[in-house]
């Protein structure tokens, strides 16, 4: 008689009683605070440290004598998940409520209604309102530019991913993920600042909103390739099927079948790459120039955009200017949050209702 | 108008493997005719061959003769999607579109070949649903989502969609395998009805259902794992299952084999 791999489990076990995690939580605190305040060799925050480990090992202990090793273990192991996803969470957190706290002071009227034209040193307004239009032309121009291009890219890839042409994008676009916002904005400056925008100015280079773009949709590329190829990979083969099996060609199907069906997923995608080139400052720095003043015009003159006008303010010398700079870091992290919002709600009213 | 269909010497290739040798049959118009056999013997991909949806998967080719009506579907001049609209196709698994209506769902078909007018369309749908035993049981919810329907209205839609353009042959691909039986006996009732109109050719894996709706019956099998499928004996139903030629047809019905 050989004894079985596995023994036994008792189908029933003793549980914890409600009150102890508690009990070991301030046991653990108290204990920690004592030998850190007692030693003098550290603050609160190492105060929080030791007492989580203290917690987590005083459980284990507990929990393995009262319900087992096993229940002991998977307590220990719940507890360090938690403890990851809390590590993970607290830098978000903490960004959040710095860009808040210190943003709100210069969060006025005159902040989204004025440019910083004729704002001396010494002035204690000025605002980002040509910040605001710049960042929202140039991402405007270059979601433009690349939705289409992105889709259609990712369409031949998947849908007539065996010919060598498809191959051949499909490498551009691992060679494109990789490239450095500076180095876009470096293309850009000698391809359209220096080359081509003077065909059109009389021979003279000069630096535009288009520009900037343009800088920003070479970055924008990949993410919205690649995002909108998994998309279209996740479609199930038989809805193609279903639809070919109907006499419908294969184009059609893909727009009116596999698009409709990957649109929600492709544009969580597109609002990725928006919110990558939102936040650039690099390019936009190299071939926009910067202005104070306000710009509506991408094709001509300088513009500015938020992270740069963050970039300039909080360089600044200026005792208002870090203000400024906070209030702008944080009205461009609640445009990309409001953008990706409403795009998400469009794509989601554009499936039925259940 | 059922047609005829015509298979001489139907040879299928998934890349180098060839799945199904040297198929010879004829099916004729306004029959229902089922293609049983194990699993691996090829009836489905012999079914995909008729609507030319075998070439889908990429590498596949087939190669031989399949007329419908005297028509080589596999002339080099024939339009894949004419093929496919006259040669109707349901699945394993019912796939209604999930980004549309049921009624939507219905007229996909038509509508992406172009038909706008919402009366044509309108009527075409409800005469669809009708067929498929569908409509009272949607009349009310047309605007609701495809996948809203249980498995088995959802794969009495997937008909519905198919016979809405109107296809002269439907091919079903085990139709009621992901069906509970009550459901199955709903699709039973439907193909025997749909005989009057179509020529219906329908994969099973269940012995019952090939003898219950099928004038004919087709027994495909392989010698072994590797081996490409062939048809082993083809006729009557009510001679398969009373009466086969081949010792091997024998075995499978009676389940000594398979």
């Amino acid at each position: 008689m050989t004894s079985p791999a596995l023994s036994p489990l008792p189908l029933r076990r003793r549980r914890l009683p409600r009150w102890v995690p508690l009990c070991h939580a301030l046991g653990a605190l108290a204990l920690s605070a004592v030998v850190v305040r007692g030693t003098g060799v550290g603050g609160w925050v190492l105060v929080g440290l030791l007492a989580a480990v203290l917690y987590v090992a005083g459980m284990h202990v507990t929990t393995a004598r009262v319900a087992g090793s096993r229940a002991a273990r998977d307590a220990t192991w719940r507890a360090l998940i938690h403890a990851a996803f809390l590590i993970a969470v607290l830098p978000l957190g903490s960004v959040c409520w710095a860009l808040v706290s210190r943003g709100v002071a210069r969060l006025d009227a005159t902040f989204f209604g004025t440019s910083m034209n004729n704002i001396g040193p010494r002035d204690p307004m000025g605002g980002a309102y040509h910040a605001i239009i710049g960042t929202l032309e140039q991402v405007g121009i270059a979601t433009l530019i690349t939705v289409p291009l992105g889709i259609t890219a990712a369409i031949a890839i998947v849908e007539y991913g065996q010919s060598r042409f498809a191959n051949t994008i499909r490498f551009f676009v691992d060679v494109m993920t990789g490239i450095p916002s500076i180095v876009a904005g470096l293309f850009v400056l000698a391809f359209w600042v220096l080359i081509v925008y003077p065909v059109f100015n009389d021979g003279r280079p000069g630096y535009s909103g288009f520009a900037a773009a343009l800088a920003l949709s070479v970055l924008m590329l990949p993410t919205v390739v690649r995002s909108t190829e998994e998309m279209l990979r996740l479609v199930p083969a038989p809805l193609r099927e279903g639809a070919y099996a109907l006499g419908v060609p294969k184009w059609k199907t893909i727009l009116r079948i596999v698009l409709p069906t990957a649109w929600p997923g492709i544009v969580t995608g597109v609002m990725l790459a928006v919110a990558r080139a939102a936040g650039e400052t690099a390019p936009v720095l190299l071939v926009a120039g910067g202005t104070a003043a306000i710009n509506y015009n991408p094709f001509e003159n300088n513009q500015s955009s938020l992270a740069l006008f963050v970039y300039s303010q909080a360089t600044d010398s200026s005792r208002f200017a870090p203000q400024r700079a906070w209030a702008a870091a944080l009205t461009l992290v609640a445009l990309v949050m409001v953008l990706t919002i409403t795009a998400k709600l469009l794509a989601r009213r554009n499936r039925l209702a259940h | 108008m059922a047609k005829r269909i015509e298979a001489v010497g139907v040879t299928a290739y998934y890349g180098s493997v060839k799945v199904i040798e040297d198929i010879t049959m004829v099916v004729e118009p306004k029959t229902v005719t089922a293609l049983i056999g194990p699993s691996g013997c090829g009836k489905s991909t012999f079914l995909r061959t008729i609507n030319r949806m075998h070439e889908v998967v990429p590498g596949a080719r087939v190669e031989g003769e399949l007329t419908i009506d005297g028509q080589n579907i596999y002339d080099p001049e024939v339009d894949v999607t004419a093929v496919r609209r006259t040669i109707g196709m349901v699945f394993q698994r019912p796939n209604p579109f999930p980004t549309m209506s049921i009624f939507d769902n219905v007229v996909a078909g038509l509508r992406l070949a172009g038909v706008r007018k919402k009366a044509v369309l309108a009527e075409a749908a409800e005469r669809a649903l009708r067929a498929a035993n569908l409509w009272d049981e949607v009349k009310d919810r047309l605007d609701k989502p495809g996948a809203s329907l249980s498995g088995g209205q959802q794969q009495r839609l997937c008909i519905a969609r198919t016979i809405a353009v109107e296809p002269e042959v439907v091919l079903m691909d085990e139709p009621c395998s992901a069906l509970d039986p009550i459901s199955t006996l709903a699709i039973e009732d439907l193909i025997l009805q749909l005989r009057d109109r179509y020529t219906i050719l329908i994969v099973t894996h269940n012995m019952q259902q090939a003898a219950r709706v099928s004038d004919r019956t087709a027994f495909f099998s392989i010698e072994r794992a590797g081996e490409p499928g062939r048809l082993i004996e083809y006729d009557d139903t009510q001679k398969i299952f009373s009466n086969p030629r081949e010792q091997k047809t024998e075995d499978y019905i009676t389940g000594r084999f398979g």
